[in-house]
């Protein structure tokens, strides 16, 4: 079977059109068939995977995609004189389309591939900071950014000199605008604020600043990184500059990350790499590169990984965004109101409008002594500081506990998860 | 005081009754850490933290005679009961008996799959920490 004849599942062999719910019922059982690695025992008991915010699970049809890839079509994508080089790169090219679309941009060739947020973010520190930014400027970002948010920019202004502003936060964990507003000025080059906050949940007011930032002329890159998977994101909606995300929090692959940028400040921006793919011709005597986005595509890219993305924002698709995002609502209110009557639970991150993140510690215990407790228990959470350091000491803690819901989890997980911490707590409270 | 592998024996004899239930093993260390002797709190300085771990663990040693005694603490109920069976082997015993130590009880119960790799490197930092005051004992016991 050809990558290109996997459909999704025999469930989801509709035409890509978003499943209709008969009622309230969200086919949760269903959807949980299509990931096999859901159903296995840990340590002696099943597996519940709360984990999601960190690395969501992947469908068969992305695990099969893959697999066929390689089985069938492995070849080295653009320029290659062979039927499994045009498969490839049609196969590849597919996916930019089926991203184009997820986000809703104006055109393919603004789609770039990279090796995940990390890397997107960093190509634009090194690429557009470098070129646009100088010695007195100012990059915006916010107290709840994942490192990979906060480091690219420190290094680009250790190297340019620029100056790095950070907007403050409430106790429950949103972004104090009012700051902003005044942070903001003609100095102001860029803002790069996540779109959801991995470690808290929050969703941030990502409009209001895209247009705040705009008024004063700054570019707005969105860490999305979060939000993707959650939330609908309309790059031509928002107006965003850049968006960044990753494909493994999608359902997709692991080392796989888009960014996204406007047309005018992806041609204006210099190469990130240089090497194949990326050039339009060499000589020794100088080199012109290519047009976007191959000018930062160097090297062979992870081409099986983008091909099986494509089966992610299928089954994305077809179940639906506002039906994930329903289910996914639903799961965290549950949960939030459950483990809220546990007695030395303790919210962290309190933000009226939030993703299904649920961080949390208990009164006198570590994030880590939870987490090996839960793991006992086969249920996976994440414990620390969620490479959010400065938001942590924000709070004067030193991580948290986080479970993160996804399509596939379900009530019946929650209130194992509830069991166990009632258990746990009690050792201390 | 019986003797170093005597008590890797009873260890191993512990946890072999406490099997492959992992939630079981989990909550006995963590019983173990509480009751472990306090720790001074003028001992929680910067200097006393092992370097290496994930956790944050602190180790300092008093000598009682021949003998090292050592004293530790961690920010985690695991750790702590998982550094509790170290000091347990160890403590109390001379130099030479610190430093050709043979910690085998670890292997055998299993700690590696219960902590991680990541941790277990913690765990040998914490070891080869306990061994450098052993040798730093011995060192000045030559001397004098």
């Amino acid at each position: 079977m050809k990558t290109s004849e996997i459909i999704a599942s025999d469930l989801f062999n509709s035409d890509s059109a978003p499943i209709k719910l008969r009622g309230a019922h969200f086919p949760v059982e269903e959807i949980r068939k299509q990931f096999p690695i859901l159903h296995q025992v840990v340590n002696g008991n099943p597996l519940i995977y709360l984990d999601n915010a960190a690395t969501t699970q992947k469908p068969v049809s992305v695990i099969e995609a893959l697999k066929a890839y390689y089985e069938m079509d492995n070849a080295n994508i653009h320029r290659g004189a062979h039927t499994l080089a045009a498969r490839s790169t049609e196969y590849y090219e597919n996916t930019r389309t089926s991203v184009k679309e997820f986000i809703n941009a104006p055109s393919e060739e603004q789609i770039i591939f990279t090796k995940g947020t990390t890397e997107s973010i960093n190509l634009v520190a090194a690429t557009y900071g470098r070129e646009f930014i100088g010695k007195g400027d100012e990059i915006i970002i916010s107290t709840m950014e994942h490192h990979s948010n906060i480091v690219p920019w420190q290094m680009l202004c250790q190297a340019n000199g620029a100056v790095l502003k950070v907007i403050p936060i409430t106790d429950t964990g949103e972004i104090i605008m009012e700051e902003f507003d005044q942070m903001l000025s003609s100095r102001t080059k860029l803002v790069s604020v996540v779109h959801v906050s991995n470690a808290l949940g929050t969703i941030n007011p990502i409009s209001e600043i895209i247009d705040k930032a705009h008024a004063v002329g700054a570019k707005v890159l969105v860490d999305g990184a979060q939000s993707t998977s959650h939330l609908s994101v309309d790059v031509q909606e928002l107006d965003c500059d850049f968006l960044a995300f990753s494909a493994h929090k999608l359902y997709g692959p692991t080392g796989l990350g888009v960014l996204y940028g406007k047309r005018d400040v992806l041609e204006a921006m210099p190469p990130y790499q240089g090497g194949g793919e990326m050039i339009k011709e060499v000589d020794f005597a100088g080199t012109t590169y290519n047009e976007i986005p191959f000018k930062f595509e160097a090297g062979t890219p992870n081409i099986g990984d983008v091909i099986a993305f494509q089966k992610a924002l299928e089954f994305f698709q077809i179940v639906g965004r506002e039906n994930i995002h329903a289910h996914e609502q639903e799961l965290l209110a549950y949960a939030t109101e459950k483990l809220s009557t546990i007695k030395g639970f303790i919210p962290v991150g309190t933000a009226r409008e939030k993703v299904s993140v649920l961080s949390f510690l208990i009164n006198g215990m570590h994030p880590f002594d939870v987490g090996m407790m839960l793991d006992a228990g086969g249920i996976a959470v994440r414990t620390g500081h969620h490479c959010t350091q400065p938001l942590m000491k924000r709070f004067g803690i030193e991580g948290t506990v986080r479970a993160s819901f996804s399509v596939y989890n379900t009530k019946n997980e929650i209130d194992t998860l509830y069991q166990w911490i009632s258990r746990i707590a009690k050792r201390k409270n | 005081m019986p003797d170093i592998n005597t008590v890797q024996d009873e260890i191993i004899e512990e946890f072999g009754i406490l099997g492959d239930d992992r939630e079981s093993t989990i909550f006995y260390i963590m019983e173990l850490g509480d009751k472990m002797e306090p720790f001074p709190e003028a001992e929680h300085t910067e200097d006393n933290i092992i370097k290496g771990c994930q956790s944050k663990v602190w180790l300092t040693t008093k000598e009682e005679g021949e003998k090292v005694i050592f004293l530790a603490d961690s920010n985690t109920d695991i750790t702590k009961g998982l550094i509790s069976l170290l000091i347990r082997v160890l403590s109390g015993r001379s130099p030479e008996d610190i430093i050709s130590s043979d910690l085998y009880f670890i292997d055998k119960i299993g700690m590696g799959s219960i902590i991680g790799s990541q941790r277990s490197n913690g765990l040998t930092a914490m070891i080869k920490q306990m061994k450098r005051f052993a040798i730093a004992y011995q060192a000045k016991s030559n001397a004098s």
